[in-house]
């Protein structure tokens, strides 16, 4: 390992020497020779953390927050228990940093790849938001950067903080001090480490004593959210008695040359606060045969720090090679209330290995649980759900579903509930059930003039409807769509 | 309209039809009568395209075409209708999101324009009326909790609604009492009209005195053993199927 730098001044010589040697090597990792592209040469190590720090000007302390997960992140052992198979990966092998690249800007939509557009008209996707998507440049009728700026005045209005996380750690340091890791401390898992210690941006959100926010917050909005980061980091506060509801993803396939995204949300919610989390992800799953495709491992967790809080994730997951995340809520404050709605689809090779884990703390804590997995063509679909209850949780109460549907013989569903009371006045229900298409359904759905696809479709989402209806209105309308598309080739 | 020429059928290697010959016109009302295993609900579900059944000879030729490449979504959007004598159950998929994709499939198949949520509500509680149902069955899911009779009923809604130009009614009049029979009835006879037809399939004769079919046949042991007129319910009322079986077996 190399020497670990203690002035700043030999810092940046070393900075620039690395530049050098990247420069001076054969194109091997595909280097372009213009020195304004700005990437470092793969690998991980003190000096890569620092100079992603330095590159964002950050403070200080921010610096030696990142530097102490990375040490943790050293002596972690890559977790296995998830019933996930892949080829190992080379944390080495990736470059850690890139500086945000104007990516040129396409003249029209015949410039772009015609099976994307395809998937966009299936989507139901606007032409104006299509192009958005696709770069290619916008005129001035639709102006993206107008429609952030009206939407940032509204916000302001009421006070509601919402920037990048980049922007915030410059801007309100303070609350980034007093918030970061409190949901998800670094060192809680291999992943949330990494990410704790190479993050890129993300979204931070603060929302105050006593405000609704006016409007769903969604990452569509944030300057440069065509990019979205491989290390997403994302902070939402909600203070005393406010209430927020965040969209992140969306259901455009997204796709991205680097395969590894492991990001981590972190949701805070103060007495009587609300906070709903609201996901759609379709990252590009891999092509049939399961090759490329994106490794998705994410840590979320929201934190009911006051009394009569709530915090509700619901999310619609059709996308990924690989899916690992657990959206989980620590019932902290007494009376709070934590969510859980997930439609989990898996098709072709894909594997996922997801649920969600409710820690009851306080007194009078309840938690819902509806889970949906629905397995097709030769992939695995794996929900695995924990249920704590603390020895001086009173009365908590618990409620978990976990319901998988299978289509065709070749794939996999597999539940894990753990269980875990110590206290005695806990009520828990919990109910399973595991179910296919049968032929019967389909060729009656048939007999009425219903194709296979369209029938599949039907039950599938008469599968989710309890899920799809947690979520926002702009959502849902996708989402079906989405469920669609995904479910392409499922039969036959 | 339907032509069955010597059709044989079996299923997993068990010969079931034995060579079946009907030809039903435009406007008429046919009605296959025998007892349980003779192989009506079989020759329904070979015209309905049913998979699970092999031809091993014979056709079935609908509007003149032979039937043997049509799916069974296509055989149904070109006007067969097949009310199940076991209708199966599709939870979560409501009953009237349900009958509207089929009526919608079937009008994009035509080329007319679809029926948005408001216009086919308007619809459906018109046809809901014509079989003694009420609204609460828009809310329920497909055949969910339904009994019997109510199944049956479910059958007759879709059949009204979706106007097909075959019919074919399997066992609709088992588990229903008079009432309900009598609303069946009602309905299928308000379709009945010169350009569509009906093939009905019962082993009591008690469905044909509220539908009165135009022909008669009885199914024994995959063959059809005798044809006639209406009357031939009452003899068979009164003599059973015995006399015909050893007629058959002859």
């Amino acid at each position: 390992m190399p020497q670990v730098p203690q002035k700043s001044d030999s810092f940046k010589e070393r900075e620039d020497k690395i530049i050098d040697d990247a420069i001076n090597q054969d194109y091997k990792y595909g280097f372009v020779s213009d020195i304004e592209q700005d990437i470092i040469p793969p690998g991980l190590n003190e000096d890569v953390v620092r100079l992603i720090s330095s590159k964002k000007n950050e403070p200080d302390w921010l610096l030696e927050w990142r530097l102490k997960s990375f040490r943790n992140w050293e002596k972690m052992i890559e977790p296995t228990w998830a019933k996930i198979k892949y080829p190992p990966i080379d944390f080495q092998a990736i470059s850690y940093y890139a500086a945000p690249k104007e990516k040129k800007k396409l003249g029209s939509l015949d410039e772009v790849d015609p099976e994307l557009l395809d998937t966009y008209n299936k989507l139901g996707i606007p032409l104006d938001e299509q192009k958005m998507l696709s770069n290619v440049a916008v005129d001035a009728v639709f102006d993206s950067v107008s429609v952030a700026t009206t939407f940032k005045k509204e916000l302001a209005k009421h006070g509601v903080i919402f920037m990048p996380f980049s922007e915030a750690v410059q801007k309100h340091p303070d609350l980034i001090k007093k918030y970061l890791g409190m949901s998800v401390p670094p060192a809680d898992n291999f992943y949330s480490a990494l990410n704790s210690a190479v993050f890129s941006d993300g979204s931070f959100v603060y929302i105050p004593k006593g405000v609704r926010c006016p409007m769903e917050l969604s990452t569509y909005f944030r300057i440069n959210a065509s990019q979205t980061g491989q290390f997403e980091r994302t902070l939402i506060v909600a203070d005393e008695g406010s209430h927020v509801s965040y969209l992140e993803g969306c259901t455009a396939p997204m796709r991205d040359e680097n395969q590894l995204h492991a990001a981590v949300v972190e949701l805070i919610a103060h007495k009587d606060a609300n906070i709903k989390y609201s996901t759609v992800q379709n990252w590009y799953p891999g092509d049939k045969n399961g090759k490329g495709g994106i490794y998705n491992f994410v840590t979320k967790r929201g934190l009911c720090k006051g009394s009569n809080s709530k915090i509700s994730w619901t999310q619609i997951e059709t996308g990924s090679a690989i899916t690992w995340k657990y959206p989980s809520v620590i019932l902290k404050g007494d009376n709070s209330v934590g969510e859980f709605y997930s439609v989990a689809m898996t098709n072709n090779y894909q594997q996922a290995d997801t649920g969600t884990k409710m820690i009851h703390i306080g007194k009078n804590t309840k938690s819902t649980i509806i889970s949906k997995g629905i397995s097709a063509g030769k992939s695995q679909n794996t929900y695995r759900g924990g249920v704590k209850i603390m020895k001086y949780a009173e009365n908590a109460r618990n409620f978990s579903q976990c319901d998988s549907i299978l289509i065709g013989d070749k794939c996999g569903a597999h539940t894990f509930p753990y269980i875990d009371v110590r206290n005695p006045s806990a009520q828990m229900e919990h109910e399973a059930t595991t179910s296919s298409i049968g032929d019967d359904q389909l060729y009656y759905c048939n007999q009425r003039g219903i194709s296979t696809e369209d029938a599949v479709s039907m039950i599938v989402n008469g599968f989710c409807k309890e899920v799809f209806a947690e979520l926002p209105m702009e959502f849902a309308v996708e989402a079906h769509k989405l469920m669609e598309i995904s479910l392409e080739g499922s039969v036959g | 309209m339907l032509e069955i020429k010597n059709l044989h059928a079996s299923i997993e290697g068990k010969e079931i039809l034995n060579g079946i010959n009907i030809t039903i016109k435009t406007g008429e009302m046919h009605a296959i009568m025998g007892l349980n295993g003779s192989g009506k609900s079989t020759l329904a579900n070979i015209i309905a395209g049913s998979e699970a059944y092999e031809i091993t000879n014979g056709k079935v030729l609908y509007n003149n075409k032979d039937l043997s490449n049509l799916s069974p979504e296509e055989r149904a959007l070109q006007g067969i209708f097949l009310s199940f004598q076991y209708p199966v159950v599709i939870p979560g998929v409501n009953n009237t999101y349900f009958i509207k994709a089929a009526l919608n499939a079937k009008r994009k198949y035509r080329g007319e324009a679809e029926l948005d949520a408001m216009d086919f509500m308007v619809l459906i509680k018109e046809k809901l009326k014509m079989v003694g149902m009420d609204e609460s069955y828009l809310k329920r899911s497909v055949n969910d909790g339904f009994s019997g009779g109510e199944k049956k009923r479910n059958e007759i809604l879709q059949m009204i609604t979706l106007e097909p130009t075959l019919a074919i009614l399997d066992e609709t009049d088992s588990g229903l009492d008079i009432d309900a029979l009598k609303i069946i009835a009602n309905g299928v006879n308000n379709y009945r009209q010169k350009d569509n037809a009906f093939l009905v399939i019962t082993h009591y004769q008690r469905l044909l005195k509220y539908i009165e079919p135009d022909i008669i046949h009885v199914m024994i042991g995959g063959k059809i053993v005798k044809t006639g007129g209406k009357e031939l319910a009452l003899t068979l009322e009164e003599k059973g199927y015995q006399w015909l079986t050893d007629k058959a077996t002859v």
